[in-house]
C-alpha cells in the first residue's frame, strides 16, 4: 500500500511541475510537424520522376527511426532529470525525514519512486510512438514491421536510464547523479557505434568495446532493439551486404537475443536491489 | 543537585515488552552514535513515560537531533539499544504511533497543506472515511484551516512550521518528537505551540521536545535533560535541575570575617554589605541565620535566590567544560 502511495505522489509531483503538460504539448507539436513532413514524401520527385512506393517506404522507415531516436532521447533525458531529483531533493529538503519517520520501509520508497516514474515512461513511450506510427501511416501508408516491439524497446531504454539515475540519486546530489547518468548514457551510445565499426572492420578489441558497454549499461543495446523493429526486412537485407550500412548508428542488423533481454531484466533488478541497499544504509 | 549522569529517569538495563500503558514511550540503553572520530551521542540511557513532556536541552551541535534521528530509525546507532512504545527502533512497526516535526524541512511547494496531510494519512494508514475530519482538526489546531487549499510554496517559514506540526499530530500519535518546533515562529506562534504541546499531554501523548530555547522548555516540560557534546550532563524535573543552583542573599552587620564563617554552608560569591551565596540547600537557611545571630550578628535581610534556567544551564555547561578540560 505504501509503495502505491509513494508511486501516486511521484506521478502527482511530475504532473504538478507541468512536466507532463510540457512533454505532451511539445511531443504533439513534434508529431504534427513530422506528420506534415511525411505527408509530403509521396508527392516528391527524384530528377522529375515521382518517388516509387518502395522509395517512399525506404525513406519513411529511415526518417521514422530518426524521429523515434528523438523520442527515445527525450524520454531518456527526461527520465534522468526527474529521477536525479527524486530521492536526493527529498533528502536535501528534509522532506524524507518526515516520510521515513512513518511506518514505512526504505525499500517501499524506492519501489514506489521507480513504479511511479516507470509508469510515466511506459505511458509516454506508448502514446508518443503510437500516435507517431498512426500519423506516418496516414501520411505515407508505411507502418514499421513491429511497432509494438519498437515502442517496448524505447520504453525499456527509458526504464534502464531511470533505474541508473535513481540509484545514483540515493547517494549523490541531484545534479551530480544527473550529469553522471547522462555521461554514461552518451558514452555507451558512442561505444555502441564504435563496436559496430569494429564488427565491420573485424577488429576484436573495438567490437568488444561495444559489447561490454552494452552489458554494463543496456540502454544502447535496447535502443538497437528498437531500431531493428523499425526496419523493413528489405533494409536489413540490403544493409547486411554493405560495410558502410552495417556501421551506421541508425541501423541494426539483428534483434537483441533472448539472453541479452534476460540480462537487461536482471540488470534492472540488480540495480534496484543495490539502490535499496544503498538507501537503507544512508544516514539521514 | 540534579542527577549528573548519562541516565535519565528510570532506565532499566534491558528491553521492555510492547503494549500497555506501563511501557514507556521511549526507552534507551547506552545509545551511541559515532561519525568517524566524532562522538555525536555518547551512551544515552533514558526512559520517558507516556503522557509526559520531556525537554532535551542543549547548545547547537550537542547531539539533540542525532538522538531523535536514532530513535526514529533515520540513523543507525553505533552501539546501544532503544525502544519506542515497546518496539525496537529501526522497525517500521515502532513508528506506527509516532509523530515527528524535523528541525529543517521544506514541504513540496507544488502541494497544498491538505494534500500533504492526505499523503501522510495514507502512510500512517488512517482510513479514508476518517481522513477529512483528521485533516480538518489538525489544520484548525495549528491555525491553517483557511489556507488548507493554498500552495505550500506561498507559505512563510512559520506557516510551514505550523504545517509540520499538523503533520506530526496526525493519526492520534502516542509520542510526538518536536525538533526546535518554534524556531521560525513569532511570539504568538510560540504561545500557540506551547498550548498545542500541553494539549497533546492532556490527551496522554508523550512529547519529546528538542530545543535550545530555555524559556520554552521551562514553561512546558515535566522533566528535562541537558545534553552537551553527546553526553547528558544533567537531568531531572525542573525543580531538581534548578535546586542545585539555588542560593541566598544576606545583609548582616556586627560580624567580621563573614565569608569565612559562611563558607561551610555554600559558595560565597560576593562580599560587601550584601553577601550572595550559591549552592545553599533550602533547609540550611534557618540554620545559617541562627548561627549568625548566635555569633552576635544582626541579620537585616535574607532573600532566597532562585537561579533562572538560563543561568543554571550555563553553569552546568561550564562545569561540564571544566570537567572535560581536567
Amino acid at each position: 500500500m505504501s509503495v502505491v502511495t509513494i508511486a501516486l505522489m511521484t506521478v502527482r509531483e511530475v504532473s504538478r511541475r507541468r512536466l507532463v503538460l510540457a512533454l505532451g504539448v511539445l511531443s504533439g507539436a513534434a508529431i504534427a510537424l513530422t506528420g506534415w513532413g511525411f505527408s509530403r514524401l509521396p508527392g516528391l520527385h527524384d530528377r522529375g520522376v515521382p518517388l516509387s512506393p518502395a522509395d517512399v517506404t525506404l525513406i519513411s522507415s529511415q526518417l521514422l527511426i530518426f524521429v523515434l531516436f528523438m523520442f527515445s532521447a527525450v524520454l531518456g533525458l527526461g527520465a534522468v532529470m526527474v529521477a536525479a531529483q527524486s530521492v536526493s531533493a527529498e533528502v536535501e529538503s528534509g522532506q524524507a525525514l518526515a516520510v521515513l519517520a512513518r511506518p514505512i520501509e526504505r525499500f517501499q520508497v524506492i519501489l514506489g519512486k521507480w513504479l511511479g516514474l516507470g509508469s510515466l515512461i511506459v505511458v509516454y513511450a506508448a502514446v508518443a510512438t503510437s500516435v507517431e506510427f498512426v500519423v506516418v501511416h496516414w501520411a505515407t501508408g508505411y507502418l514499421p514491421p513491429n511497432p509494438a516491439a519498437a515502442a517496448a524497446f524505447v520504453a525499456a531504454e527509458g526504464l534502464v536510464l531511470l533505474t541508473l539515475t535513481l540509484g545514483l540519486s540515493v547517494r549523490l546530489s541531484g545534479i551530480t547523479a544527473g550529469v553522471i547518468a547522462l555521461m554514461l548514457f552518451f558514452i555507451t551510445w558512442i561505444a555502441g557505434v564504435a563496436g559496430a565499426v569494429g564488427t565491420v572492420l573485424h577488429n576484436g578489441p573495438i567490437e568488444a568495446t561495444g559489447t561490454i558497454s552494452r552489458m554494463l549499461l543496456p540502454s544502447d543495446g535496447l535502443w538497437r532493439g528498437a531500431i531493428y523493429n523499425l526496419e523493413p526486412a528489405t533494409v536489413v537485407a540490403a544493409a547486411s551486404g554493405s560495410r558502410e550500412a552495417a556501421a551506421n548508428p541508425f541501423t541494426s542488423l539483428s534483434a537483441p537475443t533472448g539472453a541479452y533481454l534476460a540480462w537487461a531484466l536482471l540488470w534492472v533488478a540488480a540495480v534496484v536491489a543495490l539502490t535499496i541497499v544503498a538507501f537503507r544504509r544512508r544516514e539521514l | 543537585m540534579p542527577v549528573p549522569s548519562d541516565e535519565v529517569g528510570v532506565a532499566p538495563r534491558g528491553p521492555v515488552a510492547a503494549g500497555g500503558d506501563a511501557v514507556p514511550a521511549i526507552h534507551a540503553v547506552d545509545l551511541t552514535k559515532r561519525y568517524g572520530h566524532i562522538e555525536a551521542l555518547a551512551g544515552l540511557s533514558m526512559s520517558v513515560p507516556r503522557g509526559e513532556i520531556f525537554g532535551f536541552l542543549g547548545p547547537n551541535g550537542a547531539g539533540k537531533t542525532t538522538a531523535v534521528k536514532l530513535l526514529l530509525g533515520l540513523t543507525t546507532p553505533t552501539a546501544g539499544d532503544a525502544w519506542l512504545l515497546g518496539e525496537p527502533i529501526g522497525r517500521a512497526q515502532a513508528r506506527r504511533r509516532v509523530g515527528y516535526l524535523p528541525e529543517l524541512f521544506r514541504y513540496p511547494a507544488w502541494l497544498s497543506p491538505v494534500e500533504v496531510l492526505q499523503f501522510h494519512c495514507r502512510l500512517i494508514g488512517v482510513p479514508g472515511s476518517e481522513r477529512g475530519a483528521e485533516i480538518d482538526s489538525a489544520l484548525t489546531i495549528v491555525g491553517l484551516r483557511e489556507r488548507g487549499r493554498d500552495r505550500v510554496g506561498t507559505f512563510s517559514k512559520g506557516m510551514q512550521q505550523r504545517l509540520g506540526l499538523a503533520v506530526a499530530m496526525l493519526g492520534a500519535p502516542e509520542i510526538v518528537f518536536l525538533d526546535e518546533p518554534t524556531s521560525a515562529l513569532d511570539p504568538v506562534g510560540r504561545h500557540d505551540v506551547r498550548e498545542i504541546i500541553r494539549d497533546l499531554r492532556g490527551r496522554g501523548t508523550a512529547v519529546f521536545l528538542n530545543s535550545h530555547l530555555l524559556s520554552e522548555v521551562e514553561q512546558v516540560c515535566d522533566r528535562l535533560a541537558v545534553v552537551d557534546r553527546g553526553r547528558v550532563i544533567a537531568s531531572g524535573t525542573l525543580d531538581e535541575i534548578l535546586s542545585g543552583g539555588s542560593g541566598v542573599r544576606l545583609r548582616v552587620t556586627g560580624l567580621t570575617g563573614l565569608p569565612t564563617l559562611l563558607a561551610r554552608w555554600g559558595e560565597v560569591v560576593s562580599d560587601g554589605e550584601w553577601i550572595s551565596m550559591r549552592g545553599v540547600a533550602d533547609d540550611d537557611v534557618p540554620d545559617i541565620v541562627a548561627d549568625l545571630v548566635a555569633r552576635g550578628g544582626r541579620v537585616h535581610a535574607v532573600e532566597p535566590q532562585r537561579q533562572s534556567l538560563e543561568d543554571r544551564f550555563l553553569e552546568v555547561l561550564r562545569a561540564a567544560d571544566d570537567g572535560a578540560a581536567a
